[in-house]
């Protein structure tokens, strides 16, 4: 392969296990595409990576204001990594607002790169800056990098036809290129997406090329950095990677149930974040028989897929806390008519529209009982990125075995956020087709299957079978419409047992860490990260902790219990006030301890390795 | 998965074909009986085997009607019946789906549905009875209601102006209009036949009466001895006569429709408005739609009957021009897509 970045010299080379880098800038400063663009290198190279877009709810707030902030933290590692990490080593703040909003995640001693052009008047005060900071000693914990980024990327453009402010959008490239240099990351990849994505715009690829390329050599050539560093590639199992975010992964995991099950997805959806880009991908999937329906509301959507799932398709319907408030009554209707369906909720802070752009995981107590009635259905939710494609999977075979609503719960930190993903063996993936109904002589619409409680799926144009379901309540076995008080006792127990069957046919909850002992910590969710990497330092310290993680929220899984009895303390750390904490306590009398957190980011590990610390030391 | 409709050599089937073994519970004298029976009634007539016809309806007195179809039949939740129909229809392109509804389930807790699954020309048979109350919750004022209508929940008489149905259809862009009267079985029949053969979104109001909490509520004009009087029949390419005498008829002054009579002031019928009902334009439908009683005949029949690509063809289309151009979808293609890498 030829490439285009320079071989280097070996001197100054610092060796390091892992590094976490957060861009910072202006919405319009293009800091989402930087960091993916250095995400993807690392992956490329065989880091191990996670990551954590953060940015704006508004499109375009004012620039250079507070809000307006974009952020993207990634970290890379030479060895498994579970979280974006819980700060950064280096921080790259475009401007004073970047600065401002950012500075106080990053420790002391810790990098800084500052684009000092944009430390001007205006920028300060928008900022609420009174003097400036890389001038007041301000910054002096810090190493501080300052640098002209936009008049050397200005110069480094110089006479390519493009008007300053076309010019001054390329800058973020320049400090990825400085990134790059820093890191000894290849450019090549950077420079073949220029190429893709350019392409018929030659003067912005030449740009972007140049940005980049400037970068680079302003590191390399320039005295201040002393060092740079390397992340030698991760011993990942051995296979095929590729990077993920959740909602490419889920996307792609009703893709495969899809095939797998050998009938077509329909996609019922209404535009909202952070669950849009489902949409988004799964409509660019039309040659697999995926079809892609933008309803008029949330509540359309979920019509239209229980409508495709009726008609014997896979009806799919995804969205984020406010559109699930909408979908609640549909979701009961499919409790009652009990047709396979899957509804992706991709979780953001609430109440009401709440930080549309931020996670949170408080939509579990409105998915369990947010609907009129006992209408239970069950609930599976992936602990990582690359774990929505299996969980997409697995909600899909739980839908069709037991013809049921299933929720999927991901987050905006899931759905955004990305790590390599082993590609799988289209051949190792579960068989989880079932038939449609077609006898005659057998067909009751509700009787049914001794062992899984699936009532039959009898779609229509199916000779002989017609028969009409509905909301109202169904007689046992015939499905007709009935008041019976004992009829409607009965059914309202044949669909809690329906549920609470599946526990049969899930995994055992497994348990990271000795199988008894002093605490363990129960998640799940995109909690696992942080959970799992503070478990890990703690057990490292001889402390008696294990992890166990929840992919299965309704039913439990069947050992449930005697795991969390198996430990003298139970700590559940929640990205809400406390929710799964609600349902273990309730379901099984454990006096199990909540740690709460709802400030729309996910938990760094060392709030759970302290909480946990405090409840090991505890007499 | 669901092949294009090739209709099998089937014995032809009848009206009792298509009555479900279920009870009707309807109050006895209710209009929905007739609109029930004239249904069952032109079924056979389409040649779609039974069970290749689905049924879908809301909540109120008309969403029951699935039931006593022995059809497919699927009685969802109320004001959602045209998003299970658009769901399914895509799905299924195969099959004829009728949405039955009522004018407080289509005009008002699902108004917005209506809305879009007529102007997306979703290949659906929405019929709409029109009883101008809610007769399942026992008598409050529906949005069709008439202003100052005293009911249990508007004692003192409405202030909402009622909505007029079929105005509503073709702002929507509905391809396929018209209206009927429950107790007129043999053009509702009509109407219904023409309603199933059209592909694409069809919108037929049926004037209904609720004997219980709203009786009469169309009598004034659709009694046997007043109604050629008081109603037009819509025929495409007629001029517009109505009376019993037939020497009425509507013609256009300006912008404004105008009731004139045969033979007076020198009025012959070629002065008379003709019915388009082919019209691309909706300028003559909407202006039909507008005509009530009892400054004008109300129309019934035809208003709009156009044909334009159907919603579950233009998304089919799409899904084989993609299979044209990349193949059928390859899984491990797929999953393989982008870049990759190898650790071993
Ligand atoms: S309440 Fe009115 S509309 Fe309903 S069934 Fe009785 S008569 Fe018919």
């Amino acid at each position: 392969m030829t490439t285009e970045t320079p071989a280097r010299h070996e001197d100054q080379v610092q060796e390091l296990e892992r590094v976490t880098i957060r861009f910072a800038g202006d919405s319009g400063d293009g800091m989402q595409l930087t960091g993916t663009q250095f995400t993807r290198t690392a992956a490329v190279f065989g880091n191990d990576i996670s990551t954590l877009p953060d940015y704006p709810a508004e499109i375009r707030a004012p620039a250079g204001s507070l809000p307006g902030v974009s952020g993207f933290q990634l970290s890379f590692s030479s060895s498994e990594i579970h979280t974006p990490g819980d700060q950064p080593d280096v921080l790259v703040a475009m401007n004073p607002a970047a600065l401002k909003t950012n500075i106080m995640d990053l420790p002391a001693g810790g990098a800084l790169i500052v684009n000092e052009d944009a430390f001007n008047q205006q920028n300060l005060k928008k900022a609420g800056y009174a003097s400036n900071p890389l001038t007041d000693g301000s910054l002096k914990s810090y190493t501080v990098f300052s640098i002209p980024i936009s008049a050397l990327n200005a110069r480094a453009l110089d006479g390519l036809d493009m008007t300053s402010k076309q010019v001054d959008l390329t800058k973020n490239f320049f400090a990825l290129g400085i990134m790059f240099w820093l890191y000894e990351r290849s450019m090549d990849p950077t420079l073949r997406w220029i190429d893709e994505k350019f392409g018929a715009k030659p003067i912005v690829a030449e740009a972007n090329r140049r940005a980049l390329k400037a970068g680079y050599a302003f590191g390399e050539t320039t005295e201040i950095f002393h060092t740079h560093y390397r992340v030698p590639s991760a011993h990942l199992p051995a296979g095929k990677y590729r990077n993920i975010t959740g909602n490419e992964a889920a996307a792609l995991g009703c893709v495969a149930a899809s095939k797998l099950a050998k009938r077509d997805l329909f996609y019922g959806s209404y535009p909202i974040t952070p669950a849009s880009d489902i949409l988004h991908q799964l409509s660019t999937y039309k040659n697999f028989g995926v079809r892609t329906f933008q309803a008029e509301d949330e509540i359309a959507a979920i019509g239209a897929a229980i409508g495709a799932s009726y008609g014997g398709a896979m009806g799919l319907t995804a969205s984020s806390g406010p559109g699930i408030a909408l979908k609640l009554e549909a979701m009961g209707l499919a409790v009652m008519v009990e047709l396979p369906l899957v509804i992706i909720d991709v979780q953001r802070a609430g109440p009401s529209t709440g930080m549309p752009t931020k996670t949170e995981q408080a939509d579990l107590l409105q998915v369990m009982f947010g609907r009129n009635g006992d209408s239970p259905l069950p609930v599976v939710a992936p602990a990582t990125p690359a774990e929505c494609f299996d969980y997409a999977i697995e909600a899909w075979r739980i839908a069709l075995k037991y013809m049921t609503p299933v929720v999927y719960l991901s987050d905006a930190f899931l759905a955004s956020g990305s790590e390599p993903w082993r590609i799988p063996d289209v051949a190792d993936l579960p068989s989880i087709g079932v038939e449609n109904h077609t006898d005659r002589a057998s067909f009751q619409p509700y009787a049914r299957d001794p062992q899984t409680f699936a009532r039959p799926w009898a779609v229509p144009g199916t000779p002989g079978l017609e028969h009409r379901i509905g909301g109202l309540e169904k007689a046992d076995i015939t499905g007709n419409v009935s008041y019976d008080p004992e009829n409607h006792h009965r059914m309202q127990l044949l669909r809690r047992e329906k549920v609470a069957r599946i526990a049969n046919d899930i995994p055992e909850l497994q348990v990271a860490g000795p199988a008894t002992g002093e605490l363990l910590i129960l998640g799940w969710g995109s909690t696992y990260g942080a959970i799992r990497s503070a478990v890990e330092r703690l057990q490292a310290q001889g402390r008696s902790v294990a992890h166990a993680h929840l992919r299965h929220i309704n039913p439990f899984p069947r050992n449930t219990e005697a795991v969390l009895r198996s430990y003298r303390q139970v700590l559940i750390p929640e990205v809400n006030l406390g929710q799964l904490l609600m349902l273990i306590r309730a379901r099984y009398l454990i006096d199990a301890i909540g740690l709460d957190k709802v400030r729309g980011k996910p938990f760094r590990i060392a709030e759970i390795e302290q909480t946990a610390l405090d409840l090991l030391d505890r007499k | 998965m669901a092949e294009a409709l090739t209709l099998p050599v089937v014995p032809p089937l009848s009206r009792k074909d298509f009555v479900s073994d279920q009870e009707v519970r309807w109050c006895p004298g209710c209009g929905d009986y007739s609109i029930l029976a004239q249904t069952q009634k032109v079924m056979p007539d389409f040649g779609f085997p039974k069970e290749n016809i689905v049924f879908i309806s809301g909540i109120g007195c008309s969403g029951r009607l699935p039931y006593y179809m022995n059809t497919y039949g699927f009685h969802s939740i109320h004001g959602r019946a045209p998003t299970l129909a658009t769901g399914l229809k895509a799905a299924r392109p195969d099959l004829m789906v009728w949405v039955i509804t009522g004018d407080g389930d289509a005009l008002s807790i699902g108004g917005n549905h209506v809305l879009h699954s007529m102007r997306r020309n979703v290949d659906i048979k929405l019929i709409m009875f029109n009883n101008r109350i809610y007769g399942l919750t026992k008598g409050q004022a529906s949005p069709t209601s008439e202003m100052g209508k005293r009911t249990k929940s508007s004692p003192a008489g409405t202030i909402d102006q009622p909505v007029m149905p079929l105005s509503i259809a073709l702002a929507a862009e509905a391809t396929f209009v018209a209206r009927s009267v429950d107790t007129h079985t043999e053009h509702l029949q009509a109407t219904f036949e023409s309603a199933g053969r059209h592909h694409g979104s069809a919108f037929v109001e049926v004037l209904q009466n609720c004997n219980i909490f709203n009786d009469g509520a169309w009598r004034a004009f659709t009694e046997r001895e007043v109604r050629d009087d008081r109603m037009l029949f819509l025929a495409h390419g007629e001029p517009m006569i109505f009376g019993k005498d037939r020497d009425k008829g509507i013609r256009l002054r300006g912008l404004h429709p105008e009731v004139v009579t045969i033979g007076e002031d020198g009025v012959t019928v070629d002065d008379l408005l003709v019915h388009d009902e082919h019209a691309e334009d909706p300028y003559l439908a909407f202006m039909l739609s507008r005509l009530s009683y009892p400054e004008f005949p109300v129309p019934v029949g035809v208003f709009r009957s156009v044909d334009h690509p159907t919603h579950d063809k233009l998304m089919q289309a799409q899904i084989d021009e993609a299979r044209a151009k990349s193949g059928e979808g390859d899984l491990e293609a797929l999953l393989n897509d982008g870049e990759t890498w190898v650790a071993s």
